[in-house]
């Protein structure tokens, strides 16, 4: 079918003219018509954008937000009819785009908006009891050997930036004049039950998680995130966890960590 | 197409609407379950014939979209909306994502699964909008061989929708109602009334809202859509109508919609409303109203 091949293309480039082989009962020009269609699918892209990027939107205002993620979408339309993680590259397209640069942290504060999109839609799971952990961690011989399973919906972010002052400033709370945006923060996002936390952890604490994330002991996390005198605070970050039930099973594991 | 038709439910006569788990949705009217007012419905519980939702919206792994839905599932009937088939498409139907309709069946065993006269993706390319086609024997064959697949693969009849369109095609030779009525009658799905749409094609082309609805296969409808519009103008002037769901139904449609169940009697009815979406309050009072208007028709079948 060439026909609907003609109207696709035409559809997402405004340069070409409509499809032919429109018709109109009065004769009017189809390109009016036709027009409804590009605006559809424009607007209903760029909005999904926007509900995925409200903060990204305030930082840089509707009209410079509205101008990007057009381009964009017509860089990068949907891959699926489920549109939920679309615009998960945004934060990319963000960082590579000449008239963001003059706001260096918009694509971390990006990519901490769909951590949060991630995790509202992540898979369910049942933290374990905190005295089942505390049992676990009880044992200071296989303490180093314990290896953490997370729930689903925990995301991390590491930035250069103030990357999670600058998001909860647009969440009613913190006066934005106040944050110094070039200082380097950390996010943890988590949702246990119905609701997304988002959370600022220290560096140590962020690298900390990084390693447990990719499977590491908890023995090898803490040596690669402790460095000199400036240790980690082991029962703090362990705590944070816990309270935020990030935690869905333990295993004791024989494997050696090099 | 009567033999195909699904039975109707009688009305019960409390809240909410039971039972759920019921053959079909009952001839009452319904919502489209938007997330901004899950918390107020679990608390709630309003007396509402059913639900609607977007299949696609459904399609991620856990959270609160599932947790309401499941609640909410539990006491009222479902009517699962597709928007992203493509069923009028050009290229062969994404079979990932009739394995992922097929399992949302599964888990909610929804009244009623619906889908649109319409193409939405191109290759891989998803629009998010719903496009027309023209009217042809070979565009027939290929929206009945796409029907029949997701019949098979779904084991379950469809609703089918028909569209609201701003365009139409040289290439057509089959009228609308026409071509709506050999797909019906060839794959044996079921037709979705969308009323706001009828009114929104018939004034874009200009013809008679109650002649279109008159051609239409009306025992075969399962469920029927009412939504707002908003108003432009063609290159000439003449009024364009655009299906936005994003306005309460205008005058003109519930006039249509009182038509259409003179003809097809009471059935299911969606207030849809996707965007501008405004207090739960305003959809359920707009709901009310059709429900009155079914309530009327009850009665006269009653007397009848």
């Amino acid at each position: 079918m060439n026909g609907q091949q003609q109207f696709f293309r035409a559809l997402l480039d405004p340069g070409q003219p409509p499809p032919a082989g429109l018709s109109t009962w009065n004769d009017s020009d189809p390109a009016v018509r036709f027009a409804v269609y590009r605006n559809n699918v424009l607007v209903s892209l760029i909005d999904a954008l926007a509900d995925t990027y409200p903060v990204t939107q305030q930082l840089v205002g509707d009209a410079f937000f509205r101008a990007m993620a057009r381009l964009f979408v017509s860089a990068e339309p949907p891959r699926s009819p489920v549109l939920a993680f679309y615009g998960e590259s945004f934060p990319d397209f963000i960082e590579r785009f000449p008239p963001a640069s003059s706001v260096p942290y918009l694509a971390d504060v990006a990519r901490l908006e769909m951590l949060r999109v991630r995790a509202y839609h992540a898979a369910d799971a049942d933290a374990l009891p905190a005295d089942a952990i505390a049992q676990a961690l009880d044992d200071p011989d296989s303490l180093p050997e314990l290896r953490l399973g997370f729930h689903p919906s925990l995301g991390l972010l590491r930035s250069p930036y103030a990357v999670v002052s600058l998001w909860a400033a647009h969440q009613g709370g913190a006066d934005i004049s106040t944050v110094d945006p070039l200082v380097a923060e950390s996010a943890l996002v988590i949702r246990p039950a119905l609701d997304v936390a988002v959370m600022r952890l220290v560096p140590r604490a962020s690298d900390f998680v990084a390693h447990l994330l990719h499977g590491e002991s908890l023995g090898s996390s803490v040596e690669k995130a402790s460095d000199g005198d400036a240790d980690l605070d082991l029962t703090d970050i362990l705590g944070l966890l816990i309270r935020e039930q990030a935690i869905t099973s333990i295993e004791r594991s024989r494997k050696v960590h090099q | 197409m009567s033999t195909a038709d699904p039975p109707r439910v009688p009305h019960g006569s409390g809240a909410p609407a039971g039972p759920p788990r019921a053959a079909c949705l009952p001839a009452r009217a319904g919502v489209g379950l938007k997330p901004e007012h899950f918390r107020q419905i679990v608390d709630h519980w309003p007396d509402l014939g059913f639900f609607e939702v977007h299949a696609e919206n459904y399609m991620v792994d856990g959270g609160p979209f599932h947790h309401y839905l499941t609640r909410i599932r539990e006491r009222y009937p479902l009517s699962l909306h597709g928007v992203g088939l493509s069923i009028g498409g050009a290229t062969a139907l994404d079979r990932a994502h009739l394995d992922r309709l097929a399992a949302l069946i599964e888990r909610y065993a929804p009244q009623a699964f619906s889908e649109h006269l319409a193409w939405a993706s191109h290759g891989e390319v998803f629009t998010n909008d719903l496009l027309p086609l023209p009217y042809t024997p070979q565009t027939l064959q290929r929206v009945c061989e796409h029907i029949d697949q997701v019949q098979t693969r779904l084991k379950r009849r469809m609703l089918l929708e028909n569209p609201a369109t701003y365009v139409e095609f040289t290439a057509s030779t089959m009228a609308e109602t026409e071509f709506l009525g050999e797909v019906l009658q060839r794959s044996g799905c079921g037709l979705l009334l969308d009323v706001n749409n009828v009114y929104v094609s018939c004034i874009n082309h200009n013809r008679d809202p109650h002649a279109y609805l008159g051609a239409l296969p009306l025992a075969a409808v399962g469920e029927i859509h009412l939504a707002g519009f908003a108003r432009q103008h063609d290159a000439a002037g003449a009024p364009l109508l655009i299906d936005s769901h994003g306005a309460p139904v205008a005058q003109a449609v519930w006039q249509l919609y009182e038509h259409a169940l003179d003809r097809v009697g009471p059935v299911a009815t969606l207030l849809e409303r996707d965007n501008d979406i405004p207090a739960f309050a305003v959809l359920f009072a707009e709901a009310g109203h059709a429900e009155r208007l079914l309530g009327a028709h009850r009665a006269q079948e009653l007397v009848a």
